[in-house]
């Protein structure tokens, strides 16, 4: 089933968006109880980077040497930042597993990216000037108290509840997603994809990479590929409702913008709330709630709808 | 802020919620009338509260305030009387009833009114996708736009959209009646098998065996009855859809008939 939600301040204010996305994702915990992410738009310093990545799954059995070649894998990430000329201001470690590192850097992000995960079990999951995604097993209290989401603030956010159907449960397999290669781009996604299989042999065919089986992150990188050609994100997204077949409610989002769009049938749920100040979306109104607790107006996007934000 | 009502939501083994809970007995009863504060109530707290003044006290007039957009809310009321929510109701709002008259002031998400069997049913706002799946008997009105797959498998009764409607509205229809004062989505009345949809706005494209149909006099009577009873003003003109019967091997005869006349 899976549940998606956004949220975006349209003057650019910042706002306690980890908080409220947390509050968000927990009110449609039953929508999926797997796992849960975010994609979260802080303030850009500037010239700074932010990669999250993880060295290992949540689930990850812990031999006699899980805690040793954490250590080496995350020595190792630190020392390839280096020899590719990446000046580190800061390494976080979230989990014992899960990093956060702000970096200063002028080169290609795809071969820095290719670089790290070239490390066993390494995954970067996401590289950005403001984004930054964090997502594990457990629901939205369980990952936002777990990463300390609550004193996160920006202009907007996306964020997902997972309940597995097509892929395992773990990070890989859980959302947002990141538009590799491209800084600042992330998806989530409600349905199933069933051209999936043709898509990624042909995206993996023009140099993409897929670090899950889950058709979801298809999109992302499919979103990528398009803005790689010189489409805006809302020609990308118009393009994938002709492109990607399935049924499908997808969020989009970048530095300065929030997208959905829905498939031919409008198969997947979706209720938009829209004012002058803020736009939140969600699968169900009740998420919505959490933020505005009062009557409010909202509607469903009908078939083939596109609709993009600008903060 | 926690979940509205989430914290109080418990669990049996075999995975019902809240196996244990009783009415909150919060409703403030005026004569026949009574009014109840739902803000703090979980979903199946409401709903008891609901049946147990209906049924228990035999109120007529029950008036539920802060619904919260929480799910399944006023399912299952199988005698006459009228309900008022003073707010939106999540999915699967007023579902399996058969008498009541119930006005929503907010806004409806998927699935309203499915399986309805008889009364009345106002949505002031908006309503989601799948709005009166399966309904058997009487009237829903939704003053604003629904999603898709309006009427799916409808049955019988009257659904009446004011704004617009999205695709695939009155897939399988088999019986009853869709007025829809705004544009309709592609596929319209896609496979249907019988019942009527009206349509005031533009018709993105009909679905498989959906024909337009003969303006008939019932036709003028039937929607000029409606929007008398639901104050809509003047009727606009409407265009008539029906089932061309092309699709399915229609006959006459029920099967036990048929066994007769053979």
């Amino acid at each position: 089933m899976c549940g998606i939600a956004g949220i975006i301040y349209r003057d650019g204010s910042t706002h306690p968006i980890g908080d409220e996305m947390t509050r968000m994702l927990q009110s449609m915990k039953h929508r999926g109880p797997d796992s849960t992410g975010y994609a979260l738009y802080g303030a850009a310093a500037d010239g700074t980077l932010v990669m999250r990545y993880k060295l290992a799954d949540a689930n990850t059995p812990r031999d006699f040497e899980y805690e040793e070649r954490l250590r080496r894998h995350r020595v190792e990430v630190e020392n390839r930042l280096a020899r590719m000329g990446a000046e580190i201001d800061e390494v976080e470690e979230e989990t014992p597993y899960a990093f956060r590192v702000s970096f200063r850097y002028d080169g290609d992000l795809k071969r820095l990216a290719d670089i790290v995960e070239d490390i066993p079990e390494a995954e970067v999951l996401s590289i950005g000037r403001s984004l930054e995604i964090v997502k594990d097993l457990g629901d939205a209290e369980t990952v936002g108290g777990q990463y300390g989401l609550d004193s996160f603030n920006g202009t907007h956010a996306i964020g997902h509840v997972r309940m597995a159907t097509e892929s395992e449960v773990d990070i890989a397999g859980a959302h947002p997603y990141w538009a590799y290669p491209f800084s600042d781009v992330a998806v989530v996604h409600n349905g199933q994809l069933t051209n999936y299989f043709g898509w990624r042999r042909r995206l993996e065919r023009s140099g993409h990479r897929f670090m899950s089986e889950c058709d979801s992150e298809i999109i992302a990188v499919y979103l990528a590929e398009r803005m790689s050609g010189g489409d805006s994100l809302e020609q990308a997204m118009h393009a994938s409702l002709d492109e990607l077949d399935g049924v499908f409610t997808y969020i989009a989002v970048t530095d300065d913008a929030l997208g959905v769009a829905k498939d031919e049938l409008a198969a997947k749920p979706l209720v938009l709330y829209e004012s002058d100040d803020l736009v939140a979306i969600a699968s169900e109104e009740i998420a919505i709630r959490q933020l505005l607790d009062r009557e409010i107006e909202t509607y469903d996007p009908y078939e083939r709808e596109v609709l993009v934000w600008q903060r | 802020m926690a979940a509205v009502g989430e914290k109080t939501i418990s669990y049996d083994a075999r995975g019902l919620s809240e196996p244990f809970a009783e009415a909150p007995r919060v409703a403030e009863v005026d004569g026949d009338a009574a009014t109840f504060d739902a803000k703090n109530l979980s979903t199946r707290q409401i709903n008891l509260e609901l049946r147990r003044l209906v049924y228990e006290e035999g109120l007529t007039e029950v008036t539920v305030e802060n619904p919260g957009a929480k799910h399944s809310l006023g399912v299952g009321i199988l005698t006459r009387c009228k309900i008022h929510f003073k707010g939106s109701l999540g999915y699967f709002g007023c579902g399996i009833i058969d008498g009541p008259e119930i006005t929503i002031d907010g806004r409806v998400g998927w699935s309203a009114c499915e399986n309805m069997m008889s009364g009345v049913v106002v949505v002031e706002s908006n309503a989601g996708s799948l709005t009166g799946a399966a309904l058997r008997g009487g009237d829903l009105v939704v003053k604003g736009r629904v999603g898709a797959r309006t009427g799916i498998d409808q049955k019988g009764g009257t659904i009446i959209v004011c704004g617009s409607v999205g695709s695939m509205t009155g897939f399988m229809m088999q019986r009853g009646r869709q007025i829809i004062l705004g544009d309709a989505g592609p596929g319209l009345g896609d496979s249907m098998y019988d019942g009527t949809i009206y349509v005031g706005g533009s018709v993105k494209s009909l679905g498989i065996d959906c024909v337009p149909g003969e303006w008939t006099d019932s036709d003028t009577e039937l929607i000029e009855r409606k929007f008398r009873i639901y104050g809509l003003g003047e009727p606009p003109e409407l265009q008539k859809f029906v089932c061309g019967k092309v699709l399915y091997n229609y006959d006459s005869l029920e099967p036990s008939e048929k066994k007769l006349v053979i």
